[in-house]
């Protein structure tokens, strides 16, 4: 009896905080459908419990850590002192690119770099944009597709502030990437962040996504709480990469709710490098005919970290394909939480999804919890999934050291390979190449890289 | 180069090793056939380090003179001892190229040598594979991966050939390759014969015997070598079997 009123004086005094922080949002900020919705969010998050492992979606997920902390959320965009250089690691520096930088959950143009874009197209800040023509785009569909509805996406639109906002009109293909960071400044008491993110495709058109969460070193606990929604048109095409690179006291609470229409066509890939603890939730709706989705994922695991990938798709109509694949490489004490749901409708006949877990165990003091959920209401449909946890096998290890290569280096090589093959198939050769080398940075010995 | 005294070894308490004596000099080919199960792969692979095995610790074995039942398998390796398993291991997500690299350059430093930069490797893999007759493609496929068992066989050649040891132990390298393949890899072992470099063969064929010629043939059974011999001993094998030794061998045995 104790442990649950305790853990509820503690829940309200966590929300008390957010919702001080919210009543010091400037009222007239922003148009007032932005408003409506705002206040919305704000009945809701009053409303909600915070996420507690005794919902069943949080079971396995102890987020104590973050609840435990007073994090002060960030309204304006602070003088920060940040230059290019300062952030130069988290760049691409791609010819081409789009890359747009996010401070504490605000666009700032002056750190940010802009490639061409096909005309009518539009990536930037969201606050700019709904102050201006493209405020006609954006409400239709922000806040539209949330089908996760927790404390955590609700203190996120409750905090709607600014965030990236990238539109393709129909055909469009700017055939380079557009690279958003959110990135967290240093800050010297615990603060938080709420970045948002609106993505939208109009039919036909043509995307290179790529997301960066990370965080400037040094300063005091800090929690990314993001939302991303991602709307792709009849025959749209999107690559979505996130890479999550926080600090080691940051945590990072992610949602990504994809919508995608007819014929269209995902390719994800969400790669959880580091963070304290990080939940990567992503929930793909196929909601027209014919819809395809990749959710592929890699989480490198360690130290006494919590790394959740949650990810679902939706199959609302017929001959939608989904593939869920994600590896996991586990070190240390740390914790993995894996749950791949495919829920499809009674309508969606000649389903075609499949699911697949790995996970390579390099400490006997890591653990996974990975579990499959399927929900099928349609009978003509093809739908498979599988999980695997091992370490490195002995015989493998021995043919590696009978060619002089000792047993470390063998284990590094095969983590390496064991990520590479996913890294592999990431279309986007810069980001490929950046993560191989930070695993091999990681995982390999100098000698045998 | 390599002195084998009274080698016994067992696995879960199964002796399968019996007291095993062999000498090997530089530049000589040693034949070692026997039947199935008499404990041919698990001499080599008790010479290569596997640590599933249980030596007897009256066993010795000096290795270009070192005590090799003391050295773990990768300074087995390094001090150049080589063995071709019967059945290599796939390895996915690693390439040949970075395998080999690897296994060179942990080599060469060890030997006081500098690594090879990647451009110097290349050139001399393409080499390498060129002698063993390998698609240069394979460079880029992962160790083993999807290979056929042909394909298997000749990628351990290909790795002798760039470890350049200086004993190597082939286990069974002639089993399931088809006749050109046969010759390809022969060919290869015969270009690698060196006056200081020596081989064992495990073997079941006397064929790959008339493609390398072997200076000693010896029997395996019943983990004790029952019976050697010159290079005609497998050619009488090839014509009587293994059952006239085993009757020689169970008098051995009760004496
Ligand atoms: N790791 C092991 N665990 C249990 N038994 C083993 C192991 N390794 C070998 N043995 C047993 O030892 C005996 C000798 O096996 P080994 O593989 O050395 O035979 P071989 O002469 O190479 O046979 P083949 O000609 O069929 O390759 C067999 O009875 C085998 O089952
Ligand atoms: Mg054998």
């Amino acid at each position: 009896m104790s442990a649950e009123s305790t853990t509820t004086l503690q829940d309200d005094q966590h929300k008390a905080r957010y919702l001080a922080d919210l009543a010091r949002v400037a009222p007239n900020s922003a148009p007032a459908w932005l408003r409506q919705m705002r206040a919305e969010a704000l009945t809701q998050f009053r409303g909600a419990a915070l996420p507690h492992t005794r919902i069943e979606e949080w079971r396995q997920t102890n987020i104590a850590p973050i609840i435990e902390t007073p994090y002060e959320s960030v309204l304006e965009p602070a003088p920060h002192g940040l230059r290019r250089a300062d952030i130069a690691p988290l760049l691409y520096n791609e010819e081409g690119w789009t890359e747009l930088v996010f401070v504490d959950g605000h666009f700032d143009e002056a750190l940010s770099s802009r490639g061409p874009l096909p005309e009518g197209a539009h990536a930037g800040g969201l606050r700019e944009a709904w102050h201006g023509a493209e405020a006609k785009i954006i409400r239709p569909h922000l806040g539209k597709y949330l089908q996760e509805r927790n404390a955590y996406t609700a203190l996120n639109s409750a905090f709607l502030l600014d965030g990236a906002f990238v539109h393709l009109p129909k055909n469009a293909a700017p055939g380079k990437p557009v690279h958003l960071l959110f990135l967290m400044s240093r800050h010297d008491h615990p603060a938080a962040a709420h970045p948002r993110s609106l993505i939208v495709l109009e039919p036909g058109s043509e995307a290179q996504v790529l997301v960066t969460f990370a965080a400037m070193d040094g300063g005091a606990d800090y929690l990314n709480n993001a939302v991303e929604e991602i709307v792709l048109g009849n025959n749209a095409r999107l690559t979505y990469v996130r890479v999550v690179e926080e600090q080691v006291q940051g945590h990072l609470l992610a949602t990504t709710e994809v919508h995608q229409g007819r014929d269209s066509r995902m390719y994800s890939f969400a790669a959880t490098l580091s963070g304290q603890i990080v939940r990567n939730q992503i929930c793909v709706e196929l909601a027209e005919e014919n819809g395809e989705s990749v959710v592929d994922g890699l989480y490198l695991n360690d130290g006494k970290r919590l790394v959740d990938n949650m990810l679902s798709v939706h199959h609302s109509q017929p001959q939608g394909t989904s593939r869920i694949s994600c590896r996991g490489i586990l070190d240390g004490e740390s914790k993995s939480v894996f749950l791949g749901k495919v829920c499809v409708h009674p309508n969606a006949q000649k389903t075609d999804s499949r699911q697949l877990n790995k996970n390579l165990l390099l400490s006997d003091h890591a653990s996974v919890e990975t579990k499959p959920q399927l929900e099928i209401y349609a009978d003509d449909v093809k739908c498979t999934h599988g999980a695997t946890v091992g370490a490195p096998p002995q015989e493998v290890l021995f043919y590696f050291r009978s060619r002089g290569i000792s047993e470390e280096a063998a284990r590094g090589m095969l983590t390496c390979g064991f990520a590479g093959e996913v890294i592999e198939e990431i279309p986007i050769e810069a980001v490929r190449a950046r993560l191989h080398r930070y695993v091999f940075e990681k995982y390999a010995p100098a000698k045998v890289r | 180069m390599l002195e084998v005294k009274q080698l016994a070894a067992s696995v879960n308490g199964n002796a399968i090793l019996k007291g095993i004596d062999l000498q090997v000099n530089e530049g000589e080919v040693h034949a070692i056939m026997g039947p199935n199960g008499s404990g041919k792969s698990t001499l080599a692979q008790v010479l290569a380090g596997h640590e599933a095995y249980e030596v007897d610790p009256s066993s010795r074995v000096n290795f270009l003179g070192a005590d090799l039942l003391e050295l773990p398998a990768e300074e087995r390796a390094r001090a150049g001892l080589f063995l071709a398993f019967q059945y290599p291991v796939e390895i996915p997500g690693v390439t040949n190229a970075h395998f080999l690299r690897a296994a060179m350059n942990e080599i060469r430093v060890s030997r006081g040598m500098e690594e090879l930069d990647a451009m110097d490797f290349e050139d001399l893999l393409r080499e390498k594979m060129e002698l063993i007759n390998i698609d240069p493609g394979f460079a880029k496929r992962f160790v083993n991966f999807g290979f056929s068992g042909g394909e298997k066989k000749r990628n351990e050649i290909l790795q002798l050939a760039v470890m350049e040891p200086r004993l190597a132990i082939l286990d069974e390298t002639d089993s399931g390759l088809d006749i050109d393949a046969l010759r390809i890899v022969s060919d290869g072992v015969n270009k690698l014969r060196t006056p200081t470099r020596a081989f064992i063969l495990v073997t079941h064929y006397q064929r790959l015997l008339s493609y390398i010629v072997p200076d000693f043939v010896h029997v395996l059974y019943k983990g004790r070598i029952v019976k050697s011999g010159g290079k005609d001993l497998a050619l009488e094998l090839e014509e009587r079997g293994y059952d006239w030794l085993k009757e020689d061998a169970a008098e051995l045995v009760e004496a």
